[in-house]
């Protein structure tokens, strides 16, 4: 059985992934023979954001394509083809980035990387498949219409964002989805698969050299370019409104936010343990405390930090009873403005460092989650010494910096929120 | 992988993976929503959350406080045959953990103080995507209080009851001796309760449930059969329903999809899945969303023609050996993920299975005939056995009775 490169004792992920040059770009490989599968994952860099004027979902829906039919394999002979031999193709868009992904056993890695070729060489874009991928994507925003979840989070994306691709429905709208024409797929699939900025990932039972020529085989016949359209940097918009989404549901669904930071703004580390002492996905956080614990007003709250490649801000959610969502709010609105002022305590600084630098280890453990998260780190821009950065990063973030950029996101700034049920008193 | 036995009963599986410096630890008793005595119902789920109030040693919180400083991460779910707890941190803080899960299995503290609160947010969750029959009735949930939970603990909280679970970046004698410094000085109570729920006598006659709702802008349609679970099915028996299910509505190969979804164009999605880790006999899930302009009824009548299809003519070799092939790679690919692997682990052995049958599932799996899969179709999805739901916006159920009754003097 063949042997990974040993890492150093007790120390370094950046050390057991080697670079591997391939097709113009880089696949971050992790070798490891422990269990016989390989995990490959990768990313375009262009997403939802690119769906034409009127027709948005069109980017969700070319991704639905890529695995229905390719080359001389029409939709049902693929899937048979990877339901042969277990391998997983899928592919996925979200904002920024259309997402591949590919697992396999070590026994058919050949043929999972021959039917991804064909995939994303020459996928069929058949007539049949779309109006299957269509009818697919319209059951699934009939099955939302009344969901609170959905409503509120288009409500607040369409106010904070308005006029820009990010504001707009990523997997499409009842009116969008029958514009979308098999001319507009292969206009979007020639425009956004190309070689001219991928991220990749492999983990798992394979070589250097193999992965080399396997990705070399998959992407070189894609073009050198891309012809995207450009999609400007924005900033949260709507602060300070509140919009309503009449429903008549026993619970109110809440959605608050602010702008935030771009990933690589020197203050992003200090402001990730600022939002994880409010809102973290701990019991001891502000707003699970003082909403959940103190009042018993919500099951769950909590907020995060979301950076896209052209915009970066806070958000959170919660569910209440209606008769307690003035309530609520007003005691996440007192909560940010406290942390705004005072900020975190030593003591909070303290558990807060430990618990993210005790949690990252946990991001690596399955060969999937590995590879995503390489591909997540390479599409923001990140060496792969960051993975051995991080924790120092977060190691050095002081009071006083949280203190800082506390009032830097939160200080005298009014939510944008939107509620979706039969709140009372908003 | 290892399997040991302490002295006071509590059972113990060790799966190592030594990829990443992380532990799951996991406790599992051996009860569930379906061992609530009767007009209990919601107390194997009330526990749970008891089960965070905290102890004499470890006031409330302070468990999860722990976790979280370490940056781990927690929870507990509580299903129809089993109740488990677990985190998940890095590897050198596993002897802590087993520390307060052990305390909390022996020392919980159950006041007035503590269960009242608890009563009034389990009502709370009443609208929480749990699930009404786990969660309980309302009625019933409203009135249960401290001895009732004490009763419970003191029956189902003890180590003959329980299983740890540990996978990750571990060995068999470090678990098992922190196993036996924490857990094993808890006392053994006796034997394990003996779970005897009152069974689900034969299925003579087919049931339609129709609901409508005006939240409801897609319709869909379920069925749902009694059938053997791994527990209770003669050998192969389960193995040929997993199979079977796969088979039919496991994905864009399947009969049903293909069929419905495919050639037929009825459907926009179709699938099956059985739930066989139970202790008792259990439900094969077929279920379909109709194409617009297709009744349920059609729809309805369509997914029958398929089974019927398969219990009638069989199956074929390629599509036998496609299914088998999938369920077996499943296996290899749960090795990827510690967490699955003793989720896997601590379902089978709270459901009536053993170590060894985790083991050896994937040959059992290979075994299954065409003819057992037949065979599985033709006896257990039966119409008699099952109950079919229609899903529907409001105003549309009536229609929905009326046409049945036309579509099943067709079928």
């Amino acid at each position: 059985m063949k042997k990974a490169p040993a890492a150093p004792e007790g120390s370094s992920y950046a050390a057991r992934v080697q670079p591997v040059e391939a097709a113009g770009f880089q696949t971050w490989l992790v070798e490891d023979y422990a269990v016989p599968l390989v995990a490959f994952d990768f990313a375009f860099s262009s997403g939802s954001s690119q769906d034409p004027d009127g027709k948005e979902g069109a980017v969700a829906m070319l991704a639905t394509l890529f695995d229905e039919g390719a080359g001389s394999l029409d939709s049902e002979a693929f899937h048979q083809a990877l339901d042969d031999k277990a391998i997983e193709i899928s592919f996925s868009a979200d904002r920024d980035l259309l997402h591949g992904r590919l697992k396999t056993l070590t026994r058919h890695i050949d043929a999972a990387f021959g039917l991804l070729r064909a995939a994303l060489v020459e996928p069929r874009l058949d007539p049949d498949a779309i109006e299957r991928m269509r009818a697919q994507m319209t059951a699934n925003l009939k099955r939302e219409a009344k969901d609170p979840d959905a409503l509120v989070g288009r409500a607040w994306r369409e106010t904070a964002f308005p006029n820009h691709p990010y504001g707009r429905a990523a997997r499409g709208t009842l009116d969008s989805l029958p514009r979308i024409e098999r001319s507009d797929l292969v206009g979007l699939r020639e425009r956004m698969s190309t070689r001219a900025s991928v991220a990749a990932a492999a983990v798992g039972a394979i070589d250097a050299e193999r992965l080399a020529r396997l990705v070399e085989g998959v992407f070189a016949p894609l073009p050198a370019t891309s012809a995207l359209v450009s999609v400007p940097d924005v900033n949260l918009a709507g602060m300070g409104q509140r919009k309503l989404i009449d429903l008549d549901v026993p619970q109110a669904t809440i959605r608050f936010g602010l702008p935030g930071l771009a990933r690589h703004d020197p203050d992003y580390m200090a402001a990730v343990v600022v939002n994880h002492v409010l809102g973290g996905g701990v019991f001891s956080a502000r707003l699970f405390k003082e909403v959940r614990e103190k009042r018993g007003l919500a099951y769950s709250v909590h907020s995060q930090l979301v950076t896209h490649a052209h915009a970066g801000f806070f958000s959170g959610g919660t569910s209440t009873k209606n008769e307690r969502a003035a309530e609520s709010l007003a005691v996440i609105e007192e909560e940010i403005e406290k942390l705004a002022s005072e900020g975190p305590s030593a003591d909070e600084l303290d558990k807060a460092k430990k618990y993210l630098i005790g949690s990252y280890a946990l991001r690596f453990d399955t060969s999937t989650k590995i590879a995503s998260h390489l591909v997540h780190l390479q599409s923001e821009g990140f060496p792969v010494d960051y993975l051995d950065r991080r924790n120092q990063e977060i190691a050095n973030v002081t009071l006083e910096d949280t203190r800082r950029v506390a009032k830097r996101l939160f200080s005298q700034k009014k939510l944008l929120v939107a509620v979706a049920g039969r709140p009372e008193g908003l | 992988m290892a399997h040991f036995r302490l002295a006071n009963g509590l059972e113990g599986v060790v799966i190592p993976d030594h990829r990443a410096p992380v532990v799951t630890h996991m406790i599992w008793y051996r009860n569930g929503s379906a061992d609530d005595p009767q007009g209990k119902s919601g107390i194997a789920h009330f526990l749970e959350h008891l089960m965070f109030k905290g102890t004499k040693a470890h006031k409330q919180g302070h468990f999860s406080e722990l976790v979280a400083e370490l940056g781990g991460q927690e929870n507990a779910f509580t299903s129809n045959d089993y109740t488990a707890y677990f985190q998940r941190v890095p590897k050198e803080h596993l002897g802590v953990l087993m520390e307060y899960e052990a305390d909390r299995m022996k020392n919980l503290v159950l006041s007035d103080e503590v269960v009242a609160p608890e009563r009034v947010q389990a009502a709370l969750f009443a609208h929480h995507p749990y699930g009404t029959p786990i969660i309980g009735w309302e009625h019933e949930i409203e009135k249960l209080d401290r001895l009732d939970a004490l009763a419970y603990y003191d029956r189902f909280y003890t180590p003959e009851n329980a299983i740890l679970v540990v996978a990750g970046d571990v060995g068999l004698d470090e678990v098992r001796s922190l196993a036996e410094d924490s857990y094993g000085r808890i006392p053994a109570r006796g034997e394990p309760p003996r779970r005897a729920r009152p069974q689900e006598p034969e299925p003579r006659a087919h049931r339609l449930v129709t609901l409508a709702d005006d939240k409801v802008e897609q319709p869909s349609q379920q069925r749902v059969y009694l059938v053997p679970s791994y527990a209770t099915a003669a050998p192969g028996g389960a193995e040929a329903l997993e199979v079977l299910a796969h088979l039919l509505g496991g994905g864009p190969t399947s009969r049903l999809y293909k069929s419905l979804v495919m050639d037929r164009k009825i459907a926009v999605a179709a699938g099956a899945y059985y739930m066989g880790a139970s202790l008792d006999q259990t439900r094969f899930w077929v279920y379909a969303l109709p194409a617009p302009g297709v009744t349920l009824e059609a729809l309805d009548a369509a997914v029958g023609e398929v089974i019927d299809e398969v219990a009638r003519h069989g199956v074929a070799e390629d599509e036998l050996t496609r299914a088998k092939t999938r369920l077996i790679a499943d296996a290899v690919y749960a090795q990827d993920s510690q967490a699955a692997l003793a989720r896997w682990y601590g379902a089978a052995l709270t459901t009536g299975s053993q170590v060894s049958d985790v083991q050896q599932w994937p040959a059992r799996i290979d075994a299954s005939t065409a003819q057992q899969v037949q065979e599985a179709a033709r006896t257990w999805l039966a119409k008699p056995r099952a109950v079919t739901g229609f899903l529907l916006p409001e105003g549309e159920e009536d229609e929905g009775a009326a046409n049945l009754e036309a579509a099943s003097a067709h079928a």
